[in-house]
């Protein structure tokens, strides 16, 4: 049997990542949705390059980026489902039981599913360039990253599939059941701003998914949305509250 | 509560679900070196009692300590406590191994120790399968191989035979008290109470949450007869009076609940 030293100070954040980078590594489903994000950005920016229309004043970047929308649902959903599942699946409790501090449970889960993400959205969004570009009919003046705007553009794309698949994974953590919580992100990450482009244009800036595709992936800043820098503080914003709610929730809650 | 007194203390333990109350001031200790027996009929609050241990549930009043400390306060909980509370405490699409090498690793347990449970349970050969594809008695095994990862001086197993063949459940006796002869404090819970006669040397039996008896299985065996007619007699599942009638029904009267399914 073991015995515990009184010098000893236990279990930490540290042993709380290298659990949760395990049990990322270890689920083939997770693998290949994050595969799944990385090749549909790349196809759909290849089919917008290819079909990009010469226009001057037109954002060739954005149309390319627009390739990442794919990649944002499938990493939202794999942030809720990461959460959810621990719960439908009953592995919370052996979760729990190694490390039972919740806020630390958390915090690992965010700092490893959130770096995986960031890694995967950032291949998912240079890789969707390279393609796009080398798509783009003959004629068409390529945008190149060595173009300040552009660069901030690929980067805070992939930047943003990493908040908003946070923003899935704290709503999971508030729902806890998978049926609500992708009900929930789906419905309000993504559709709510479809419909509020017709019913009310001007709170569609403020959506998660309008925030990535209007204010982070522009190489031309849009006058009808946030600037990049803003609406990746509110991309931020939201991630944090939810994460927030989440590890509070946790802590209160049986489990 | 300022001594430790046992492994594992329940005192004046109180638990309530919206208006019913599932453990009503409930208080026992389970020592080290002896199989702990925790019987009790569906809804008695066996389940609610050993996940309030874990830090799974908080109580509305009272507490319960491991090794002199709350769950949530031990330094390294897999190495003190291990526990089974559900047949099914994993995520079906992985593997047998990385389970536990996860757990090890959020544990801060040597990898090796994964091999050694796998071993120890017989699911070695099985170890690289998705999970989901294991029987009841593998999903069991696997449950209890996590359970030991730890080395642990603790166990709490909830009804750790469900699913388990004739083989399995020889196997899981022998496995708890030599664990218990090692020194170290086992409480299990389980509806077989034959099977609870040939492997506890303590008794815990509750009902309605409350505290019914906390004896040696000898003492409780013989002021009854039988450790069934014991429990028949101490709960108001029996009744009292239709033993005849009663022999099965632990098992065939068995409610299925979230909890419990």
């Amino acid at each position: 049997m073991s015995t515990v030293s009184t010098h000893d100070r236990g279990y930490g954040y540290a042993h709380a990542v290298r659990m949760e980078w395990i049990k990322l590594r270890t689920l083939r489903s997770t693998r290949w949705t994050l595969l799944a994000a990385i090749a549909s950005a790349i196809g759909i920016a290849t089919a917008v390059g290819a079909s990009e229309h010469t226009d001057p004043v037109s954002d060739v970047t954005n149309s390319i980026l627009s390739g990442v929308a794919p990649g944002l649902l499938l990493l939202g959903i794999l942030g809720v489902l990461t959460m959810t599942s621990e719960y439908s699946s009953g592995m919370i409790l052996a979760t729990l039981a190694a490390v039972p501090n919740r806020l630390r449970l958390l915090a690992a889960k965010a700092t490893v599913f959130g770096l995986a993400a960031l890694a995967v959205g950032e291949a998912a969004a240079f890789l969707a360039f390279f393609a796009g570009s080398a798509a783009l009919p003959q004629g068409q003046p390529a945008p190149a990253l060595d173009q300040p705007a552009v660069l901030r553009a690929v980067v805070l794309s992939g930047a943003g599939l990493s908040l908003v698949s946070l923003l899935g994974l704290g709503l999971g953590a508030i729902l806890r059941h998978s049926a609500v919580a992708l009900a929930v992100f789906v419905v309000g990450a993504l559709l709510v701003g479809q419909f509020a482009l017709v019913f009310a244009p001007s709170a569609a800036r403020y959506v998660p998914l309008g925030i990535v595709a209007n204010s982070l992936a522009v190489a031309t800043p849009k006058a009808d949305a946030l600037s990049p820098w803003a609406g990746l503080g509110l991309l931020c914003l939201y991630a944090a509250v939810a994460l927030g709610a989440g590890g509070w929730l946790l802590t209160r809650r049986d489990s | 509560m300022d001594h430790i007194t046992a492994p594992i203390e329940v005192h004046g333990l109180t638990k309530r679900h919206g208006h019913v109350i599932a453990v009503d001031a409930l208080s026992f200790d389970v020592q080290p070196g002896r199989v702990t027996g925790f019987l009790g009929p569906n809804g008695a609050g066996k389940s609610t009692t050993m996940r309030i241990v874990v830090g799974l549930d908080r109580p509305d009043n009272g507490g319960t300590r491991i090794n002199g400390m709350p769950y949530n306060r031990l330094r390294w909980p897999l190495r003190e406590v291990g526990a089974l509370l559900e047949t099914k405490a994993f995520h079906p699409g992985r593997s047998a191994r990385g389970h536990l090498g996860a757990l090890a690793a959020g544990g801060g347990i040597p990898r090796r120790r994964v091999e050694e449970v796998l071993d120890l349970v017989g699911l070695t050969n099985a170890a690289g399968r998705r999970a989901g594809t294991f029987s009841l008695g593998m999903a069991q095994r696997l449950g209890i191989a996590a359970a030991m990862l730890g080395d642990p001086g603790v166990l709490l197993l909830d009804e750790p035979a469900n699913g388990l063949d004739p083989v399995g459940i020889r196997w899981l006796r022998d496995l708890l008290r030599s664990l218990a002869a090692e020194g170290r404090a086992v409480l299990v819970s389980s509806h077989l109470i034959g099977e609870m006669a040939l492997t506890a040397d303590q008794v815990v039996v509750i009902d309605n949450g409350r505290l019914r008896a906390d004896t040696t299985l000898a003492a409780l065996t013989a002021e009854h007869g039988s450790l069934e007619n014991a429990f028949l007699t101490l709960t108001t599942n029996g009744e009292g009076g239709r033993d005849g009638d009663r022999d099965q029904a632990t098992d065939v009267g068995r409610i299925p609940t979230r909890r419990n399914p």
